[in-house]
């Protein structure tokens, strides 16, 4: 009797996987065509849907709520300034180098807070974040508490500056959402999952549940650091408050609650959502932020799986299936009695 | 290196100056030490609570032209009808799961209320005035100077926590506290109303930080972005202090105040980041904290 | 006479998993009642269900003829029901004076008061200021029941006293326990040892796979019905 096949694909992600190529190509001719604040604006949403992802695979994957993550936006920030300005590096080129400063940093940190749990290490990774806040607007080398802006970029034309660095935006979208989801269909991520749902039996199926969260740790300060100094490239000036700001977290955390918390594709949607609220909410100040906060708290009372996560339960729908189905054969037909 | 006298003076009011700072932390602190103790719930929106307490100070007094007393009698007390509906209302249909549906419901609150004091008060800071109070003084020699209120807000802290450990220690909601922080089933089953109980937990919680808001209205100016700053001295007091015990609470507030004084005479930009690198120096080296509950 | 606590048909669910399907049980003021079974079989599930523990339909459990299904545990406490949980589950961070003030934290009248229970249980006032863990298994097995009788209860559940205790102790138990009753108390155990249950109570129930198998006075049954009742063979 033949076997069951595992397979991953659905109908739904085939026919998502066209859509998004077409979109990409599409959204790669921009420069073309489109205005520099519409490139600006495409540019930050990958920086927050990049940051958003990295968080969503510390709280929905691997149990640790960071409110935190900021320290390395700001890390990634800081290192490309550094390196671009003063090392004299390509500031481009600087982009990924801003991730590993994030990451080798991440280490010596985690040794700190991974002896916090729950709520005492949420705030935990914020105090951090807080320490490389002070530590780097007491410094004047650094600009100090005013900030100060990324000189070399001058060396660039302005339009050949924004093409490149949206091209990259894009490019890191496309890397982050293909690693995770590469990630996550392998045995590693088989890994992640079952230490969502139960580290003590994770523990027990031989994974390794501490070197696995330091691994997610530092991916995801990489990822950050890495959306940071994109962010930074594109904005041309940095301060303390700007690249370390809790504000960071309270918009990675409102996308992802509201997207879709445990699913790649929720915190897409969560960034569109954000997006379109404050452009909806601009003109109203203080407002659009507790708009934000009340949308927050209702979503995770009244539908805490999310919007995406609501839409993919009751449609069966999945653009980056993770999940193995098993496919049983049709039961062969009974023998016909003559 | 000869030490003189006035410089030796100089540390010494440091030191003081210090204490009496955290004693004002210490207050921070009880509220999210009680709340977390009962109910493993770390709210994010404390801080923010502080400073809400505090503008609720400031716009009685606008209001009625009453003093800070009346202020200190009313306001815990609204703040901890507060605290009961909002744990019944809301906070308790978070807890029960994992850490992560509190938390991003308190960090939506603490956002709520900061910028709905903005809206409403602006970002203007404000202060509560006490007729004087605030800057009479008693002096010690050595040009040390021991502020009334300061000295005040120590007290107080001193009385709080004491009453609390009494309270938990030795009242039947204590031991309600107590039991339903142990096993909230099985104290569910001797009639324990865990809703009830949380409810009056963090009733308590923000009663303390009614207390809180309206002496740092009357010690300082408060502007409604300072929240999530009073939170960091808040959880970092209990973090140095070690968890389990409202003493020990108390003690995590004084040596931040402390340290932090002690940063800010090295360099006026170093007093925040010396009282974080403190408590994360404990977090290292003594994670359970310095005087922490030594049983379960 | 109406039986103090009665269920009707009481269905009991853990999310889509049936544990109990329809058990038939009343108790009447001052009996001692058994419920007998294997692992598995509901017996638990029954007390929580009474307790209040696990949602039920109104109607099916009634206590003095009024229905208190599914109605949140401290509500059903304050009716004068106690249950003393299997495991124990003493509160760690109290005392054991402590405990049993907590079990009278409702404030029922009655004539249980600490000094009683310690009259009762010599070795809890000698420990009244010990924590948990620092007593034996059947000293804490004696707080667990004082703590209970504290309440002031009417209905006295015990689920599974006996586990894990040496049969001395059990014994002393089980006497204390008939003097309790002897009182007026009613009391459900919830026994795994058949004949130690069928010698302390005056009816027993056989619960199988979430169903009464087998129900009468613990007098009449033999081990033969019981054997066939508790294996389901």
């Amino acid at each position: 009797m033949s076997r069951g096949a595992v397979k991953r694909s659905t109908a739904t992600s085939r026919a998502g996987g066209w859509i998004a190529l077409v979109a990409a190509a599409a959204l790669a001719t921009l420069p073309w065509w489109a205005d520099s604040s519409t490139l600006r604006l495409v540019v930050e949403a990958v920086c927050l849907l990049v940051l958003a992802e990295m968080w969503n695979l510390l709280a929905g994957y691997a149990g640790l709520v960071s409110v935190g993550q900021q320290a390395f936006v700001g890390l990634g920030g800081y290192g490309l300034i550094t390196l671009a300005d003063l090392a004299g590096l390509d500031p481009f080129l600087c982009v990924p180098l801003g991730g590993v400063i994030a990451a080798l940093v991440s280490l010596p940190v985690s040794r700190i807070v991974f002896r916090l749990q729950g709520g005492y290490f949420a705030i935990g990774t914020w105090v951090i974040a807080e320490v490389f806040r002070l530590l780097v607007a007491n410094t004047r080398g650094l600009g100090g508490g005013s900030g100060q802006s990324l000189t070399s970029m001058r060396a660039y034309p302005k339009a050949l500056r924004e093409t490149v660095t949206y091209e990259i935006a894009l490019v890191l979208a496309a890397l982050a959402l293909a690693a995770i989801y590469l990630f996550l269909r392998s045995r590693f991520g088989l890994g992640l999952t079952a230490m969502r749902d139960s580290e003590v039996a994770a523990e027990s199926q031989g994974i390794d549940v501490r070197a696995t969260k330091l691994g997610v740790y530092v991916a995801a300060a990489f990822g950050s650091g890495v959306a940071g100094a994109l962010y930074f490239l594109m904005n041309l000036r940095i301060s303390p408050d700007a690249a370390f700001g809790v504000n960071w977290s309270a918009f990675i955390i409102f996308i992802v609650v509201i997207g879709g918390i445990g699913t790649i594709e929720g915190p897409i949607v969560g960034t569109a959502l954000f997006f379109l609220l404050r452009e909806a909410l601009a003109d109203y100040g203080a407002w659009y932020l507790i708009a934000l906060g009340a949308v927050a708290v209702v979503t995770m009372l009244a539908c805490p799986q999310g919007l995406w996560g609501w839409v993919a339960a009751r449609f069966d729908l999945s653009f980056f299936p993770v999940q193995r189905r098993v496919v049983l054969p049709d039961p062969p037909e009974p023998a016909r009695r003559a | 290196m000869p030490t003189s006298a006035s410089e030796l003076y100089g540390w010494l009011d440091t030191l003081i100056q210090g204490a009496l700072l955290g004693g004002l932390y210490a207050l921070f602190a009880l509220g999210l030490s009680l709340a977390f103790g009962v109910m493993r719930l770390v709210n994010v929106a404390h801080g923010d609570l502080i400073v809400l307490a505090s503008f609720g100070a400031v716009a009685l007094g606008v209001a009625t032209g009453a003093s800070p007393a009346v202020a200190l009698a009313l306001v815990p007390l609204g703040l901890a009808v507060l605290g009961y509906a909002l744990q019944r209302g809301l906070l308790n249909r978070t807890l029960g799961g994992d850490a992560l549906a509190p938390l991003l419901v308190t960090f939506g609150l603490s956002i709520i209320v900061q910028n709905a004091l903005l809206e409403i008060f602006s970002a203007d800071p404000r202060s509560l005035g006490a007729g004087g109070f605030e800057t009479a003084s008693v002096r010690l020699p050595g040009g040390i100077a021991l502020g009334w209120l300061p000295l005040t807000v120590l007290g107080v802290a001193i009385a709080l926590t004491f009453a609390l450990d009494l309270a938990f220690g030795r009242t039947r909601l204590g031991r309600a506290f107590r039991a339903t922080a142990d096993d909230r089933v099985t104290a569910e089953l001797m009639g324990m109303s865990h809703r009830h109980v949380y409810a009056m937990a963090m009733a308590a919680s923000l009663g303390l930080v009614g207390v809180a808001g309206v002496f740092l209205a009357v010690r300082t100016t408060v502007a409604p972005s300072d929240g999530p700053g009073y939170l960091l001295y808040a959880f970092e007091a209990v973090i140095i202090g070690g968890m389990g015990s409202f003493w020990g609470t108390w003690a995590g507030g004084i040596i931040l105040g402390v340290v932090q004084a002690i940063g800010s005479r090295l360099d006026p930009g170093w007093g925040v980041l010396a009282g974080h690198l403190a408590c994360l120096a404990v977090l290292l080296v003594r994670p359970q904290g310095l005087f922490p509950r030594t049983r379960s | 006479m109406s039986p103090l606590l009665e269920t009707r048909g009481l269905q009991a669910f853990y999310g889509d998993f049936q544990a109990l399907f329809g058990i038939d049980f009343e108790i009447a003021e001052g009996e001692v009642v058994a419920i007998v079974g294997a692992n598995g079989a509901g017996k638990s599930t029954f007390l929580g269900a009474i307790a209040g523990l696990l949602p039920v339909p109104l109607s099916q459990v009634a206590l003095d003829g009024e229905p208190i299904g599914g109605l949140p545990a401290h509500r059903i406490a304050a009716r004068g029901v106690a249950l003393v949980p299997e495991g124990r589950r003493l509160f760690a961070s109290l005392t054991v004076e402590e405990n049993l003030l907590a079990g009278a934290y409702l404030g029922r009248p009655g004539a249980w008061t600490f000094e009683r229970v310690c009259a009762l249980f010599p070795v809890l006032g000698d420990k009244r200021r010990a924590h948990p863990e620092t007593l034996s298994g059947g000293q804490q097995q004696m707080a667990a029941i004082g703590r209970a009788l504290m309440a002031n209860p009417r209905l006295l559940a015990c689920d599974e006293v006996s586990l894990g205790l040496a049969p001395a102790v059990v014994r002393e138990l089980y006497q204390r326990l008939a003097e309790v009753a002897r009182d007026g108390l009613s009391v459900i155990v919830v026994e795994q040892d058949v004949s130690l249950a069928q010698r302390v109570s005056s009816r027993l129930y056989c619960f199988q796979e979430g169903r009464v198998s087998l129900s009468g006075r613990s007098d009449r049954l033999t081990r033969a019905d019981i054997s066939h009742a508790y294996f389901g063979v």
